[in-house]
């Protein structure tokens, strides 16, 4: 996920004028290789996926697969896969939030927020396996803060009960692409406090608290829910940090599928389809809260 | 207020900032007692590593180009002509954000295989065909996004006009007029695909492609010091990437500026 640099001013559309590119029939041929491509490699493959859960082995309809997932192992991965998501998406909601608000809001200096915003850029897309690795070399066992914090504090990290292959180690790795992107999403909604509303709670007596709980927080839920369900969704598609980070041995749903395609782990061939639906499921419907709710937060960015 | 403001900032940067330093020392710890570069010498001699990088790096480069030849032309034309396309487009160039990766790849183990209609998993030409074609998907939201945004800034219309009536064809219109104004906003696009797809895992793993993202992670589970050196090399390479992508931003804010 990435913000790119601010939109230019559109072009105000001009007048309709003739061209000469001939019929309708002809400007449906223009967008004909896009639409080949779209139905061959994304649409398609989606449909095989979603399909092949609700079909019998003999052809037919059938929901004996979606009900298959309601098996133990299946059931514990999803659990995990959405507590991770979870977990991820409301501390890299909450840290997100304290850091964009200092760079924006916290009289920083200037220099400071596009720094911030650079950096984000970059480790919101250093996910997957070297992130993995980034994180192995400073909290595993030998790891570069366990060893600092030994040896200079006397402070052994792992007596603690402390793993880095666990669900927290996991979500604490998680939490260093959410951060970033949630920084990324979040600025241009502070930027959209105006400086008269806090003047004018000001002049009307209010306090800072007043201020951020009947006035800032009410403009900026939409938006920070909206960002909340956009991590989820980015947490809960990730395989690739968590296969890197812990192996198999932590059962989540993508890590469940990617094993069962490599090796059919769940001795029935047809339970990958409707892991995969449940995933598209989960995701679609984050994506879908989070679509409309910065569609209704953007109303306070004009 | 300002000292809060720091304290939150801090809180932030301490966060991002360990696991970078943690995986530079780490990454420098090959010899017993001493800082050295052994491990990076190892990584960078490694004839897996040079193999499967420079194989990374054509996929990413085949797939940039594939990319471009088809964002470009279908963006313009839904401008031009199918603008009451454009919400579909939208959420079309959207769907691989919103479909996981995995399950994609998934639909096209199966809908590719070597008894169907199209089996391109059935050779290896064929199975780096269906590669690209993935990562094409994958960066669609960004390529997408990006050209749009470029052609937004374009009086499309007019440009196609004043080129027809000096008689030129559609492909000398996208190759001369439309691709060189939309420079920036391509190179954004591509630098960030590039990141993208480089160390990518999930599509080169499943389709058995020997890529960068499946070699680092058997370098993960055979090697001790290596794998720091590969997350510095790999977090250098998104650092370029993204770099080059905020400097074609500025001078493409530069050029416009210095048009008007």
């Amino acid at each position: 996920m990435t913000i790119t640099a601010a939109t230019p001013a559109p072009v105000p559309a001009p007048p309709a004028r003739r061209l000469h590119v001939g019929g309708t029939l002809a400007a449906w041929i223009g967008v004909a290789p896009f639409i080949a491509f779209a139905l061959l490699f994304l649409l398609l493959p989606t449909l095989t996926v979603v399909i092949g859960a609700f079909r019998a082995p003999g052809g037919g309809f059938t929901l004996e697969h979606v009900a298959g997932l309601s098996q133990p192992r299946i059931v514990s991965a999803f659990w995990i896969s959405i507590r991770l998501s979870l977990a991820t998406a409301a501390l890299g909601c909450l840290i997100g939030f304290i850091v964009a608000a200092a760079v924006t809001r916290g009289g920083l200096p200037e220099g400071l927020r596009s720094g911030v915003m650079t950096f984000s850029g970059v480790a919101a897309n250093f996910a997957g396996v070297p992130l993995a690795f980034a994180f192995i070399a400073t909290l595993g066992r030998l790891g570069f803060m366990t060893v600092l914090l030994r040896e200079w504090f006397g402070f052994n990290l792992y007596a603690t009960g402390f793993n880095l292959i666990s669900f927290w180690g996991l979500v604490l790795t998680y939490l260093y692409f959410q951060i970033p992107l949630m920084v990324l999403v979040i600025t241009p909604a502070l930027d959209g406090l105006k400086r008269e509303w806090r003047e004018a709670a000001e002049v009307l007596g209010a306090s800072r608290l007043q201020y951020f709980r009947m006035i800032a927080m009410p403009i900026l839920w939409p938006a920070v829910l909206g960002t909340f369900a956009l991590l989820f969704a980015n947490a809960f598609g990730a395989v690739a940090t968590a296969m890197a980070l812990t192996g198999s041995s932590l059962s989540i749903a993508p890590i469940l599928l990617f094993a069962q395609i490599r090796g059919d782990v769940l001795q029935d061939p047809a339970l990958g389809y409707a892991i995969a639906f449940g995933m598209i499921v989960l995701t679609a419907v984050a994506n879908l809260i989070s679509i409309l709710l910065r569609g209704r937060a953007e109303r306070w960015l004009k | 207020m300002r000292l809060w403001s720091w304290l939150g900032f801090a809180l932030g940067a301490v966060f991002m900032v360990l696991p970078l330093v943690g995986m530079f020392e780490f990454s420098l710890r090959a010899r017993r007692g001493e800082y050295s570069l052994d491990a990076y010498r190892s990584v960078l001699g490694d004839p897996q590593f040079q193999a499967t990088f420079a194989y990374s790096v054509v996929v990413a480069i085949v797939t940039i180009i594939a990319g471009v030849l088809l964002v470009v032309p279908t963006a313009y034309w839904v401008r031009l002509r199918l603008s009451r396309l454009r919400p579909v487009m939208e959420f079309v160039t959207l769907l691989p954000l919103v479909i996981p990766p995995i399950v994609i790849a998934f639909g096209y183990l199966r809908q590719f295989n070597t008894s169907s209609f199209l089996p391109l998993t059935g050779s290896a030409r064929g199975t780096d065909f269906l590669l690209v074609m993935g990562y094409v998907t994958l960066s669609l939201p960004y390529m997408y996004r990006a050209v749009d945004t470029g052609l937004r800034t374009l009086d499309v219309a007019t440009l196609t006009e004043a080129s027809q009536s000096l008689g030129a064809s559609w492909v000398t219109i996208l190759s001369r007029v439309i691709l060189p104004n939309l420079w920036p906003a391509v190179l954004s696009g591509a630098f960030l695909s590039f990141a993208i797809v480089i160390g990518e895992y999930v599509f080169a793993a499943l389709l058995d492609r020997p890529a960068f993202g499946p070699y680092m992670v058997w370098v993960g589970g055979n090697r001790a010091y290596e794998p720091a050196a590969l997350a510095v090399i790999a977090f250098g390479v998104t650092w370029a990437c993204m770099g080059l992508l905020t400097l074609t931003g500025r001078l493409a804010a530069h050029h416009r500026a210095a048009r008007r």
